[in-house]
């Protein structure tokens, strides 16, 4: 009862975040020097006053601000981003939603993978704190953080794509042959095409993560209870997994909530590195073709996706610390 | 009393063999970039078809592009720009999230409750999908790098900023301020600022490699410094073009950046540890 109370505190907040996440990208919308729909049409040398009228008409923007923006939120909840200014003129929502998929399988694969890795190398290097492992751990730990990931992905492409041959380097799947693979070569042909990019967006929250997990565990490392237990006589594992680690992995919920912008936001650089398509790629395509409807119904739909996920980090908390839970009891 | 605070500060910061090295990265980047006319051996824009695509060599340290520019040049040029970059982006960052902080922590109320959620809204946003929809909208330049850029990454000062006015403005000396008829505005500024401006410095000086970090990354995509200024991203996009024939052209420019963030990185956590006391113990 408490969680569920919980739940619909954190959605009733979603409300007024996700309206100023509307009401920002359509100021931005309206930055540009002339008006973003008519630009297009600036272009064109054909086009006379009248014309111009009767497409701003066209695209409502003889109206005052406010029902412009109204209306754009209407269409918004109900998914119609409008048309791409692209030769094909698809419905924005059509073009992001072919690619979502993509995008968020690989930020929960890297996301996967940060966890697998961050937590036992923060643990350990907490355990063993001043220990030449944990001197290299973080000695790797600053060089990731400061890595550009796009040359990463450069570096790798160019160990494993050219020098070695090991793996492809770009797209999602083979171009030759794949129609006629069997279902588990298609699974392998995926895989080894997602290798490098899952890694390459997975360095900067493994570096970040462990940086974190570290300190989380010295902090309860300190911790009474860790006295408590060591004088008790129990075996140092049990101490470390048991007692410490549990208390320790609870702020790195919150982290890897914050970390999901900086997840999505570095689709568009590895996306566009290799060849992904994903919805990185589109707002990169998007912004050099200055397709502005696509622009637009992307920027909001990301940060939607960090909503959520900020959400699922919320609720992760809430299910991991009894503490919240005996909360919403106490006020409901 | 301030010169004893100095000491430990700076007897804290010397034993700190990683915060030392992070200060003495950060200083060579900033004489490199400042004698960048007297140490480039070449000419950075100077095209050479005689030399096109050479490898590293005595005549070349970092071989040469597609149209026969010196790569090492290029790079010297180049940390002029990164830091130009990432000084004036983390300048109106701090600017702006110090204001907003500052004000914030100090009135509470409503304007607290406003502040805060445009802060949360922001943080909402995968700051690279932001920066990229309004330079979408404005052109690229490095002006306008720099300050979307900069409007993009206030909120983290500014979340800071109001914790530490929080809990400053209830000590005694912004009461004895206040009894002795100070105005808000001084005591907002000259009183409790200049007491919040530590975790201030630390932020920021991590700051400047996430700008870099930024700059570099807009520029690979083609969206931040445009050709033919050098910019270490911009030489990562003719690096990734001509990824088979010369690993050169992807190797140094991405090394630079990483020593480069790497410096700031070290500093401002090595800054962190020698003014936070409770953080030095780990």
């Amino acid at each position: 009862m408490g969680f569920l109370l919980f739940l619909a505190k954190r959605l009733l907040v979603l409300i007024p975040t996700f309206i100023g996440i509307t009401l920002i990208s359509f100021v931005v919308m309206h930055l540009a020097p002339g008006e973003p729909m008519t630009i297009q049409a600036d272009f064109n040398p054909k086009m006379t006053p009248e014309m111009r009228e009767r497409l701003r008409a066209q695209y409502g923007l003889d109206k005052p601000l406010m029902v412009q923006y109204a209306t754009w939120l209407k269409g918004l909840v109900r998914l119609d981003l409008g048309r791409s200014f692209s030769a094909d003129r698809r419905p924005v929502w059509d073009k992001i939603k072919e690619r979502l998929p993509v995008t968020i399988l690989i930020n929960l694969l890297s996301m996967g993978l940060i966890f697998a890795v961050a937590i036992p190398l923060g643990v350990r290097s907490a355990v063993k704190r001043g220990s030449a492992f944990d001197h290299m751990s973080t000695v790797l730990v600053f060089v990731g953080y400061a890595a550009p990931s796009f040359w990463v992905a450069l570096l790798l492409m160019l160990l494993f794509g050219v020098k070695l041959g090991w793996l492809p380097i770009s797209g999602l799947h083979s171009m030759m042959g794949y129609g006629e693979m069997a279902g588990w070569e298609k699974a392998l042909d995926w895989a080894r095409h997602l290798v490098l990019p899952v890694l390459v967006s997975s360095i900067g929250g493994l570096a970040g993560l462990s940086r974190y997990m570290r300190s989380s565990m010295l902090e309860v490392l300190r911790q009474d209870y860790i006295t408590t237990a060591r004088a008790k006589g129990l075996p140092e594992k049990k101490v470390i997994y048991r007692h410490a680690l549990r208390n320790a992995l609870l702020p790195v919920i919150t982290i890897l909530g914050l970390s999901v912008p900086a997840l999505i936001g570095g689709s568009v650089i590895f996306e566009s590195i290799f060849a992904i398509p994903g919805i990185g790629q589109l707002m990169w395509k998007s912004v050099m073709a200055r397709d502005y409807p696509v622009l637009m119904g992307n920027l909001v739909i990301v940060s939607v996706l960090t909503l959520l996920g900020n959400l699922l980090a919320d609720i992760g908390y809430a299910l991991a610390d009894p503490r919240i839970r005996a909360q919403g009891e106490e006020g409901g | 009393m301030a010169s004893e605070a100095q000491e430990s500060f700076w007897s804290g910061f010397r034993r700190n063999p990683l915060a030392v090295s992070g200060l003495a990265l950060v200083t060579v980047l900033a004489a490199v970039a400042l004698a960048a006319p007297l140490i480039a051996p070449y000419d950075p824009s100077a095209i050479d078809t005689f030399h096109i695509l050479e490898p590293p060599s005595l005549a070349h340290p970092c071989g040469t592009d597609t149209l026969g520019r010196d790569c090492l040049s290029r790079l010297i040029y180049g940390a002029r720009i990164s830091l130009f970059v990432g000084f004036v982006a983390v300048g109106i960052a701090t600017a702006v999230g110090t204001v907003l902080g500052a004000v914030a922590g100090f009135y509470g109320g409503w304007i607290d409750t406003a502040i805060m959620r445009l802060v949360d809204v922001m943080l909402c946003f995968p700051t690279i999908f932001l920066i990229m929809a309004v330079i979408a909208f404005l052109e690229p330049s490095i002006w306008n790098i720099m300050v979307v850029i900069g409007l993009t990454g206030w909120m983290g000062v500014a979340r800071l900023v109001r914790a530490e006015f929080l809990s400053l403005k209830g000590r005694d000396f912004v009461l004895a301020a206040r009894i002795s008829g100070a105005s808000n505005a001084r005591i907002l500024f000259s009183h409790i600022l200049p007491n919040a401006i530590a975790p201030v410095l630390v932020a920021a000086t991590l700051g400047v490699g996430n700008a870099i970090l930024t700059e570099s990354a807009l520029s690979f995509l083609g969206i931040g410094v445009q050709p033919p200024t050098p910019s270490w991203g911009n030489m990562l996009t003719e690096g990734k073009d001509n990824l088979e024939i010369a690993w050169w052209l992807s190797l140094y420019p991405g090394l630079a950046i990483l020593i480069t963030v790497l410096g700031y990185n070290l500093l401002g956590e090595g800054l962190r540890d020698a003014l936070d006391p409770r953080s030095r113990r780990e």
